[in-house]
């Protein structure tokens, strides 16, 4: 399956090598692009399937852009739907990847040093998407530009929006400017200088936080909805997002190390599972104590949970999607927690693969929908997307995979041939 | 059209298999796809540029750059608001009348809900679709009211779905709408100022700068915002051709709507359509800065109480008992 995937037999071979004072930007986005286009035939109709996808969302979307949001599952009741919880899960996995930065630049781990460019080229493709799910969720996306500054009005401070605005847009620049310039300089056969790179390096892990504090006050901000307005939001996005963030990393690394020349040590897969256990417990801790304040002694406030754990007047769409999710994520956990297989990656991988599936599952629809559920006005509706909001999501997926393997592949050739240098 | 599209697909993928040359294959899969796909999305996003004249298209160009209602001076007020008469003519075939009314000075307006009176007609439900232009095909109501048991204070447990004579025995009435609070948490949350609190109390939105990010209504603890989900449907035989900029006009799709306590009436010196249309008197409305008003006198006088007061809202609307 793996093998799929494959770069070729070596990164290096296909190269067409370029003599050093040939080198210059416009050399080094040509290079870019043209590795990206060779590769196995297995490798092209990944990317052909890639494309396809983003084209039937695009497709998806013209009817959006025709009918409006009525094409969509959404409704006066629940008003974010399947956009704005991918939107959500997938800030977590952008904010993930400081968890190979910091180990990498502060504590100078040279096992991590190897794979934080990884973990950054991650984080540009989630924030891409991101962006991409905010887009296509508004009613009015010709009008985008009144939310930027000077051209537009920019309702700062006042609004958590236009801050979420602000922490993304810049996030996306440090996590892609400074893997850029220390490539670059790699592409030029020079060490990066870290003296101009560690202030953006040490901004970009204060930031991490902060993308993932401000979109969790962006619900947690609303005192209409209870369900929300809950301060552990913030902690436990950070917790779920650490836990779900380095898991899809682990698979990547995985896929990585098996179907390219660039090998991943061992000891990064075990610290990797490290963070993964102690992030994945400390969410289900908090888990646990928003169940207990919910259900110990339920309150007006407790309909929204009422309505996800067990449903309500007859509705109760997600009380198997929540159950589902609450399940596989603590079996998921015990197994990386108490390592059944001995570090076995047949064990270890899946388990990663279903904590990640589990923490979008709760952290995406599980926590936006029933947000919303039932209205202020109390009633009780249920969601479900239409097949337009999946497709375009699934376009939106294509989108942020083909940018990561881009990005990845990339930066891989690059080190590749400056560690050989 | 798209079945020649997906053929053409289908041949770029078959060469591809075909031939070993797999980048050729892979460079034609890539330009026809994006071909297909930049045909899908201008199809799809600009439909009615080709049916539109060239006048149509120069104002709605003119209209895309304008500022937000707040920033503009009179003279760009009246400029598009003859856009927006023009337009109307153009595109629907009406003669519509928008203002620009501001607010008048030393107003503040306020609203009183009289539960003992209220029956449950939905006359001021009818009236409000009529006045307010709002969505006949999802059925949009600004206005919402609730059969409530006896014991009950809060709307949200009530019935809103009751379809019976009214009224019946032993059963009282509730009405909500949007509650035009003094600390909106809807104007806070907007990331471009498209919301605001009017110096006569009167929460609105500039239909033409709200980007449809609908956070507002995710902030809303009333339920009073509506958005336009599709293009709005009304018979043009049934629209309301006297019009405010910020009120009634006919919205795009895409845009946040919501009560304005008919604000092309009231800033006239009319009531609301809600308030004229109640056959039993039991909505109250008025200036609150005015001591001589009904609304003063209720406040006054009667036991009144507001929705869901714990949250700081400060709603300018009032519930009360005879």
């Amino acid at each position: 399956m793996v093998r799929i995937l494959s770069f070729g037999t070596s990164l290096t071979d296909r190269w067409h090598m370029r003599a050093l004072h040939e080198k210059n930007l416009r050399t080094f986005l040509a290079d870019v692009i043209c590795w990206n286009l060779r590769g196995s035939i297995g490798f092209q109709l990944f990317r052909l399937v890639l494309l396809g996808c983003m084209g039937m969302g695009v497709y998806a979307y013209s009817f959006q852009a025709r009918y409006g949001l009525s094409v969509t599952g959404m409704n006066d009741i629940v008003s974010w739907g399947f956009y704005i919880s991918n939107f959500t899960f997938l800030v977590g996995v952008a904010a993930a990847a400081v968890m190979l930065i910091l180990p990498a630049y502060v504590f100078h781990d040279p096992d991590f040093h190897r794979v934080v460019i990884i973990g950054e080229g991650v984080a540009v493709g989630a924030l891409v998407m991101c962006l991409s799910f905010i887009l296509v969720d508004l009613g009015g996306p010709l009008q985008a530009w009144h939310l930027i500054p000077v051209i537009g009005i920019f309702n700062f401070p006042s609004s958590i929006l236009a801050w979420d605005v602000v922490v993304l847009n810049g996030y996306l620049l440090l996590n892609a400017l400074v893997p850029a310039y220390i490539l670059y300089s790699h592409y030029r056969g020079r060490p990066a200088d870290e003296r101009k790179y560690r202030p953006f390096v040490f901004l970009s892990i204060f930031w991490a936080f902060s993308i993932h504090m401000v979109t969790a006050f962006l619900y947690q901000g609303l005192p209409a909805r209870p369900f929300w307005n809950n301060p552990l939001m913030g902690p436990r996005f950070l917790a779920s997002a650490f836990a779900a963030g380095p898991a899809l990393i682990t698979l990547i690394l995985a896929i990585i190390h098996s179907a390219t020349t660039y090998s991943i040590d061992r000891s990064v897969f075990s610290k990797l599972r490290l963070i993964i256990v102690i992030s994945a417990i400390i969410n289900l801790i908090m888990l646990f104590s928003e169940v207990f304040k919910e259900f110990y002694f339920p309150t007006h406030h407790s309909s929204s949970a009422m309505y996800l754990f067990f449903g309500m007047d007859g509705h109760n769409s997600l009380v198997p999607w929540i159950w589902t999710s609450v399940g596989v994520n603590v079996l998921a956990t015990l197994v990386l927690a108490f390592n059944p297989g001995k570090s076995n990656p047949k064990v270890l991988l899946p388990a990663c693969l279903f904590l990640f599936v589990a923490i979008w599952m709760e952290k995406g629809i599980g926590l936006i929908v029933p947000g919303l559920i039932p209205s202020p006005l109390g009633e009780v509706v249920d969601y479900l997307p239409t097949w337009v909001e999946l497709s375009v999501t699934l376009g939106i997926f294509a989108l942020g995979i083909t940018i990561v393997t881009w990005l990845i592949r990339a930066a891989l050739i690059i080190e590749q041939e400056y560690v050989g240098y | 059209m798209s079945s020649e599209k997906s053929d053409s697909k289908k041949k770029g993928c078959a060469s591809f298999l075909d031939e070993k040359s797999s980048r050729r294959a892979f460079l034609k899969g890539l330009s026809i796809a994006a071909a297909a796909g930049s045909a899908a999305l201008t199809t799809g996003c600009i439909p009615p540029a080709a049916a539109m004249g060239s006048e149509e298209l120069q104002l709605r160009w003119q209209e895309f750059f304008k500022k937000n209602y707040r920033l503009m001076t009179q003279e760009e007020k009246d400029a598009t608001v003859a856009r927006l008469e023009r337009l109307a003519k153009l595109h629907n075939n009406l003669d519509v009348q928008v203002s620009s009314e501001p607010p008048l000075e030393n107003v503040l307006y306020g609203y009183a809900f009289n539960i003992t009176r209220c029956e449950g007609f939905m006359e001021c439900v009818a009236a409000c679709v009529k006045e307010n232009n709002l969505d006949r095909k999802t059925h949009t109501q600004y206005i919402r009211i609730f059969e409530m048991e006896p014991g009950q204070l809060d709307p949200g447990t009530g019935d809103g779905q009751y379809f019976h004579e009214v009224p019946v025995e032993n059963k009282f009435y509730m009405g909500t709408q949007c509650f035009h609070c003094e600390n909106a948490p809807c104007t806070k949350a907007c990331p471009t100022r498209a919301t605001w609190r009017e110096p006569d109390g009167i929460v609105v939105v500039d239909y033409d700068w709200c980007i449809g990010c609908r956070y507002c209504q995710a902030a809303c603890p009333y339920y009073g915002r509506r958005f336009n989900w599709g293009q709005a449907e009304v018979p043009p035989e049934e629209v309301t051709t006297r019009q405010h900029y910020l009120g009634n006009r006919l919205r795009p799709k895409g845009k946040m709507e919501k009560c304005t306590f008919c604000i092309q009436r009231t800033r006239k010196g009319r009531l609301p359509a809600c308030v004229e249309a109640c056959p039993t008197g039991a909505r109250v409305f008025g200036n609150l800065l005015d001591p001589e008003s009904e609304i003063r006198w209720v406040l006054k006088n009667k036991k009144v109480f507001r929705w869901k007061e714990e949250l700081g809202t400060d709603p300018k609307f009032w519930y009360f008992i005879d």
